[in-house]
């Protein structure tokens, strides 16, 4: 069970790292649905460069300013040129996945460094591991994984106890308020799509460099799109996202449990279980009508100073 | 400097035309640029993709062969588009009709005239589609649920349960072991004419009617209002669940219509790739030509003559196809950017002149 639970955790963490990177978009009221082209992004490019350098830091870099400049490329098109978001979504992922597969074909079935493996094998955190129970699905992890609970708890404390995440949720509730508090609107929203873009980046990178080590075209596999619905599911609360991307990771991982203790059934079926159980969410959603789980006000509406 | 953002009041018919060859002027040049820095010659790249897509009368049928489905992909998605529910489904729905076309194949006595066996193939594949598009329709129109990311949901229940099909119950015995369903019997393969098969006549069929139905119709109205604004469309006494369901059976019904064409004539049997990306690549078309079917139908071609030189020059040159993705993603990018020109007209403050001394 413990072991179950460990690689939910582990089957978690990109679905976690694209989730909060996600909210905080949101929050600033960008809906952007390029989280799959993204993650492909920085899967590509901390893979790529985790192959040419085998230093980890480096891929972990490349991997979070490649998810930054196709956000960039986004908030280009949707703060300043006014385009419509979901189709400047649509077409970050679209340009995410020629990208992806232009850069990466001639890596395909290639392995990560095993400078690189090493670094993100297995190290148990001292005297936390030991906490029964707990210990071992949570602190018996790779160093990615410490990783993003610390982007987990920052994105926390930053949107609910820091100055600048007030006023990020007020950019997103009613922008033109904050406009005329004095807020500086666009840097806000331009600075938040980026660093969902840098989470997406490295949700995709824990994908290609840990997860599946040999280099793939389809490493993200519509997780991007799993993780937009699981932020709606979480309501826009990054701890609520913790639990909501373990819960979906063990969802992708339980058909393949099954058949090893030997339900037989159709694995192809099983693959299913993700993509349905996210259909779910997105139903039981709409109908959840309390105020924290509402999503933020003026989501998906450009902002025009001149035409309040 | 401060620049004035100015909203204009309307903008003559010449000036749009511009801003938009240069956008997609611009748009090549920027791919050119992103393939110097791989190191690639963008003229040499450019030339051989117009070479792999017209150079010769086999590559033009190719060229052809792609534009039919993502033609009828394409205007599926304007209907959707038009009434802003954003249908990325279509990849399943491509995949559910060609499900539904393969069903009846198989299901039909094998002796039946082709005609009738190829007309019940094609609805089959018109309702499978329709039906894996009704459901978050139904959805949608009933309850708000969000579209965007259900009809994404289900593109990749589709492709799972056609890989189910083909390594389970559907699987051809006398395939040797291989995981694969039954090749079609002769009748239940689209004929050719002027040596390409008659796909391309059933989309410049649909371009018409789906030409007439947005813009001449009353439900075609309809959708266009329900798109402009709910509000409004509920005044006016529009029955909106209603629109939305009809919009939505017509776009996944033609999704599978392309189902049923790739089956028939291109893979004769059901392969779980039988969409190929095409539900996703019609996203651009449809939204380059403006939702508009006759525009979509130039669109399209130089899309697919994109595709195909991309694979042209994979063969030739040993460059990646996936560079048409890539050039597709800019040039789809550079549009929604000129949408801006298109709205608002930047005004430079004029400089204060200099006094000569």
């Amino acid at each position: 069970m413990e072991i179950f639970l460990a690689a939910c955790v582990v089957a978690g963490v990109p679905l976690l790292l694209a989730t909060v990177g996600e909210l905080i978009t949101e929050k600033s009221g960008c809906l952007n649905l390029g989280l799959e082209g993204m993650m492909l992004m920085g899967a590509v490019m901390g893979f790529t460069t985790a192959y040419a350098t085998s230093n980890p830091g480096a891929a972990l870099a490349s991997a979070a300013l490649a998810g930054a400049a196709g956000a960039l490329i986004y908030a280009i098109l949707t703060v300043s040129l006014r385009a419509n978001q979901i189709v400047a979504g649509l077409a970050l992922t679209i340009f995410g996945t020629g990208f992806t597969k232009f850069v990466g074909q001639p890596y395909l079935g290639m392995a990560v460094p095993s400078d690189v493996t090493a670094v993100f094998a297995k190290t148990s955190i001292p005297i936390l591991s030991e906490i029964p129970f707990l210990g071992s699905i949570f602190f018996k992890q790779d160093i990615f994984v410490y990783i993003s609970y610390l982007i987990c708890i920052i994105a926390a404390i930053y949107m609910y106890k820091t100055r600048p995440g007030i006023n990020l949720k007020a950019v997103g509730e009613n922008t033109a308020a904050a406009d005329a508090s004095g807020i500086n609107v666009n840097l806000y929203k331009y600075v938040h799509i980026l660093i969902g873009g840098a989470l997406c980046g490295l949700g995709g990178a824990y994908l290609s460099l840990v997860r599946i080590p040999l280099w793939q075209e389809d490493v993200v596999n519509g997780r991007g799109w799993i993780a937009v619905a699981l932020v709606i599911f979480v309501a826009w609360n990054p701890i609520k996202a913790f639990f909501g991307a373990i819960l979906f990771g063990g969802l992708s991982i339980l058909g393949m449990k099954l058949q090893v203790m030997g339900v037989s059934f159709s694995q192809y079926l099983f693959d299913m279980i993700p993509y349905v159980a996210t259909i779910l969410i997105v139903i039981v959603s709409t109908h959840k009508k309390n105020i924290e789980s509402q999503p933020p006000g003026n989501l998906s509406v450009n902002y025009f100073r001149e035409e309040r | 400097m401060n620049v004035k953002i100015i909203k204009r009041k309307d903008i003559p018919k010449h000036k749009e035309v511009i801003i938009r060859i240069m956008a997609v002027l611009l748009s090549i040049v920027f791919a050119g640029v992103i393939l110097l820095a791989f190191g690639l010659n963008p003229l040499k790249i450019f030339g051989a993709i117009i070479d792999g897509s017209a150079g010769s009368e086999i590559r033009i049928k190719q060229t052809v062969l792609r534009a039919v489905p993502l033609l009828i992909t394409s205007l599926g998605i304007i209907v959707a588009f038009k009434m802003k529910f954003w249908n990325i489904g279509a990849e399943g729905q491509i995949t559910m009709g060609a499900l539904g076309a393969t069903w009846v194949a198989l299901n039909l006595p094998e002796g039946l005239p082709a005609p009738f066996m190829l007309g019940s193939m094609m609805l089959g594949g018109f309702i499978c589609g329709a039906i894996w598009a009704f459901i978050p329709a139904i959805f949608k129109a009933k309850m708000g649920t969000n579209e965007t990311i259900f009809t994404l949901m289900m593109n990749y229940i589709a492709i799972k349960f056609v890989t189910y099909l083909q390594y389970g119950p559907w699987r051809d015995p006398g395939a040797q072991g291989f995981p694969k369903i039954a090749k079609f019997t002769e009748n239940a393969i689209l004929p050719s004419v002027l040596g390409v098969n008659i796909g391309w006549i059933i989309a410049l069929i649909c371009v018409a009617i789906i030409y007439v139905f947005m813009t001449r119709t009353k439900k075609g109205y309809e959708i266009a209002v329900v798109g402009e604004s709910v509000q409004t469309a509920r005044y006016a006494g529009i029955n909106i669940s209603r629109v939305i369901v009809i919009a939505m059976l017509i776009s996944g019904g033609l999704c599978g219509i392309v189902g049923f064409i790739q089956a028939s004539a291109i893979e004769k049997t059901l392969i779980a790739g039988i969409a190929g990306g095409y539900g996703f690549t019609a996203i651009i078309t449809a939204w380059l030509s403006r939702l508009n079917a006759i525009t979509c139908l130039f669109v399209c071609i130089a899309f697919a003559m994109l595709i195909q030189g991309g694979s042209y020059i994979q063969v030739s040159l040993g460059v990646s196809s996936a560079i048409s993705g890539l050039v597709q993603g800019v040039i789809l990018f550079f549009v929604l950017g000129s949408e801006f020109f298109l709205q608002y007209r930047l005004e430079f403050p004029k400089k204060p002149v200099k006094e000569v001394a």
